[in-house]
């Protein structure tokens, strides 16, 4: 009983000193914020998105090509308008990094 | 010590109201080292978990039977082994096991991710505590495994059915599926509730729904495995509600694994997406109601307990409160692209989806229908059978087939003429297959030679896709055959991964067709030197052998083996009698022939005490494919898990300005 009354003490203790940690850390932090993306962020996230999608669809197209699943004519008709896309989500992608400085999605800490 | 296991467990309760509290005010506050602060309290809910764990551990080993639940579950002459897979053979290890596992799942995607997608997992810990904090309030006030009393001289002994190797790996494996689902169900809704509706969630939570969804099919072979060895009427699959239980979230997370990636690919599904992901976690804890509720009569259910209306109050919740919350956020989930073609990869996914959640609907109508015409009537019905398996092949075949038809489409769309070439060869293939079995007198069967012809035609489509890859790898970058095929794979990992599961499930659609449309039975009583014929196969009843082993009397009805003339040895089918636990299983015979796959399955459905025994033998062809599927399954389950640096590095830069990208 004493055993495990000690053992028991000394978990709590463990757990109490584990959930307290971050305040243990840093007492009094400066900026205690939990940093949320932006508006600006959030769309050059769907930006990036949309940019490894259509550039992933290229690739997936070229492959699918070469291994004779997608015809020249269908090649034809389809990688332009991918083409457009990846190069639309890139060009979008440039000016709105350059407005905020450097947009960081999440910053870890 | 089981006051040290209840301090434990009472601890956990604690840190689990302390995530969700602490853990949603932080997020909504914004508050980062509350948010911190609810993330470790979690991470010490593993510890206290780990230390109850051990704690009921030690009293199992130590046959302490002062802990009323190691008496009621073990005996002094039950093998060790044994001893430790009680703590899941019983109600209260079982949930312990659960919790076990949820925190250490809930500590591991925290860890991994809370650096990289801070302000998801904010709202990401107080789901994982809210679910932690159900069954800690299960095993603190409702199943305690650590309730003492004055220690009888011996325990009652484990349930003989579970004297079975399989029990040791079965229980977890499904456990690590059902409750692995709780992580993707966690960063859905943590999106939902964060308003982020960008892919963090997915990206985050893609490998361990694919483990989860691992554990779980393996899982449930295992356990099919231990039906047919242990369970002895000549099956593995009887549609049994708990058996359903683990099937229904595996669909389900199959589903959701199929679709997740038109998200990805198309950025489409975004609303059914997180339906399946809520989908799939409910009939997870659905499964485990039905598993430990002892709601239905099933012979894998081994308790009766009454956790049964907090479970059903919980699924309520979840259900009720994640459809509540993907309603509110609908505007934010809208997809702005649309399916351009009905005759495009992601149609076939879509045809897929909707086959698979249908197929689940129809099993979960099956399982539900007799507890609902129960609880309102008052009388019993059995949904039997013929129900599942005639919904089985109403969209199981289907199913099959798109298996073949999708990889050889493109994205987007595809134009009639590249599909006329594309499909020529397989489909060619097919047909030929077909017409062969037909020839060889598999028409018997008529789902079963169109499941032939199916399965003929994906693999022919798989061994076309991995030839042409191989082929158009070589001309891009040289080297040999083997390199070819290797960076094949190693460059595209979720894809051919993914075509090496599905040569699994035609694997194991072959062995179920074979086994179950084309096997033989024969029956009846023998004394020693009479003989019975099942197929090819001529059984000679030599005599009855008796023996003691550790815990139990062994009888066993030898039988010599003959096929053409040729003796193959013998096979030996009886019971075993269980001294403590005063109960006697069926031990079957069974004589694999890995060349051909087949079994010849025996049961000794008596043994007479004149020493005559009443025989049931079947011949089982291609069995041993649905065992050899689940190797392939791990295999192909594998190269899908395994790290890719070229992603890592694309997801890197997509999250440009973070020091890590999102582990996925």
């Amino acid at each position: 009983m004493s055993i495990a009354l000690v053992l028991g003490a000394l978990l709590a203790a463990a757990c109490v000193v584990l959930v307290a940690l971050p305040y243990l850390r840093e007492p009094q932090a400066e900026r205690d914020v939990l940093e949320e993306p932006s508006e600006l962020d959030r769309r050059r996230l769907e930006l990036a998105e949309a940019r490894d999608r259509a550039l992933a669809a290229l690739k997936e197209l070229e492959l699918d090509h070469r291994t004779g699943k997608v015809s020249d004519e269908d090649y034809r008709a389809l990688v332009g308008p991918l083409r457009r896309e990846a190069a639309e989500a890139l060009r979008a992608l440039e000016p709105r990094a350059g407005a905020s400085g450097r947009v960081k999605v999440e910053r870890p800490g | 010590m089981p006051e040290l296991g209840r301090a434990a467990l009472v601890a956990t309760l604690g840190l689990a109201v302390y995530a969700v509290v602490a853990g949603a005010y932080a997020a909504w506050k914004g508050r980062r080292r509350l948010a911190l602060s609810a993330q470790n309290a979690l991470v010490a809910a593993f510890g206290t978990s780990i230390v109850a764990t051990v704690v009921l551990l030690a009293a199992l080993v130590r046959h302490d039977f002062s802990f009323v639940y190691v008496a009621e579950h073990t005996s002094r002459e039950l093998p060790t082994g044994y001893t430790i897979s009680a703590f899941w053979g019983g109600q209260e290890g079982s949930l312990l096991l659960w919790l076990l596992i949820l925190t250490g799942y809930s500590t591991a995607a925290l860890l991994v991710n809370r650096r990289s997608a801070r302000d998801l997992v904010a709202w990401v810990t107080p789901v994982l505590g809210g679910v932690t904090f159900f069954f800690a309030f299960l095993l603190v006030v409702v199943a305690t495994p650590f309730a003492v009393q004055a220690a009888p001289p011996d325990g009652s002994g484990l349930n003989p059915s579970l004297q079975n190797p399989y029990m040791m790996a079965h229980p977890p494996l499904l456990y690590l599926g059902f409750v692995g689902l709780t992580v993707p169900f966690a960063f859905a809704i943590g999106a939902l509730l964060a308003r982020r509706t960008d892919e963090r969630w997915i990206v985050a939570t893609r490998r361990w729904t694919l483990v989860a969804w691992t554990a779980l099919g393996v899982g449930q072979l295992l356990g099919s495995h231990w039906a047919y060895e242990e369970v002895g009427w000549g099956g593995y699959y009887a549609w049994d509600p708990v058996e359903n239980a683990a099937l229904m979230p595996w669909l389900a997370a199959t589903a959701f694994l199929h679709s997740v990636m038109i998200q990805e690919k198309r950025g489409m599904l975004r609303v059914w997406n997180h339906l399946l992901v809520v989908m799939a976690f409910s009939l997870s804890l659905f499964g485990t109601f039905l598993t430990r509720s002892g709601i239905v009569s099933s012979i894998h259910s081994f308790t009766q307990s009454s956790i049964g209306p907090w479970f059903l109050a919980f699924i309520c919740i979840v259900v009720f409160g994640s459809l509540a919350l993907v309603f509110a956020r609908l505007p934010l989930l809208r997809s702005k692209t649309r399916l351009e073609s009905l005759v495009s990869r992601e149609a076939t996914f879509l045809y897929n989806n909707l086959l698979l959640v249908a197929l689940t609907l129809t099993i979960l109508w099956g399982v539900a229908y007799p507890i609902l015409h129960e609880a309102v009537l008052g009388e019993s019905r059995i949904v039997g059978p013929g129900y599942y398996n005639f919904f089985l092949r109403v969209f199981g075949l289907p199913l099959l087939l798109l298996m073949g038809i999708g990889p050889l489409v493109a994205w987007r769309r595809a134009s009639l003429r590249s599909l006329g070439l594309t499909f020529a060869w397989p489909a060619g293939f097919a047909l030929l297959v077909g017409l062969v079995l037909l020839a060889l007198g598999a028409g018997s069967s008529i789902p079963g030679l169109i499941a032939y012809t199916f399965s003929a035609f994906v693999l022919a489509s798989i061994a076309l896709e991995f030839s042409r890859g191989t082929r158009a790898r070589r001309a891009l970058s040289g080297g040999s055959w083997p390199a070819a095929f290797s960076a094949l794979i190693g460059r595209n990992r979720r894809r051919y991964g993914g075509y090496i599961v599905h040569a699994a499930i035609v694997l194991l659609a072959i062995g179920v067709a074979g086994s179950s449309a084309y096997d033989t039975v024969s029956e009846r009583r023998l004394t020693p030197g009479d003989s019975l014929v099942v197929g090819d196969y001529r059984l000679t009843y030599r005599g009855l052998e008796e023996r003691e082993a550790a815990n139990a009397t062994e009888i066993r009805a030898v039988l010599g083996v003959e096929r053409g003339g040729d003796s193959l040895g013998t096979v030996q089918a009886g019971k075993n009698a269980y001294t403590a636990e005063r109960q006697v299983s069926n031990e079957v015979g069974i004589r694999s022939d890995l060349i051909t796959g087949e079994d010849l399955f025996v049961i000794a459905e008596q043994v007479n005490a004149d020493g005559s025994v009443y025989v049931r033998a079947f011949v089982k062809p291609l069995v041993n494919l649905i065992w050899l599927a689940g190797l392939v399954f791990v295999l192909g389950a594998l190269i899908t898990l395994w790290p890719d640096a070229r992603e890592q590095r694309r997801l890197a830069l997509r999250y440009e300005g973070a020091e890590a990208p999102a582990r996925p």
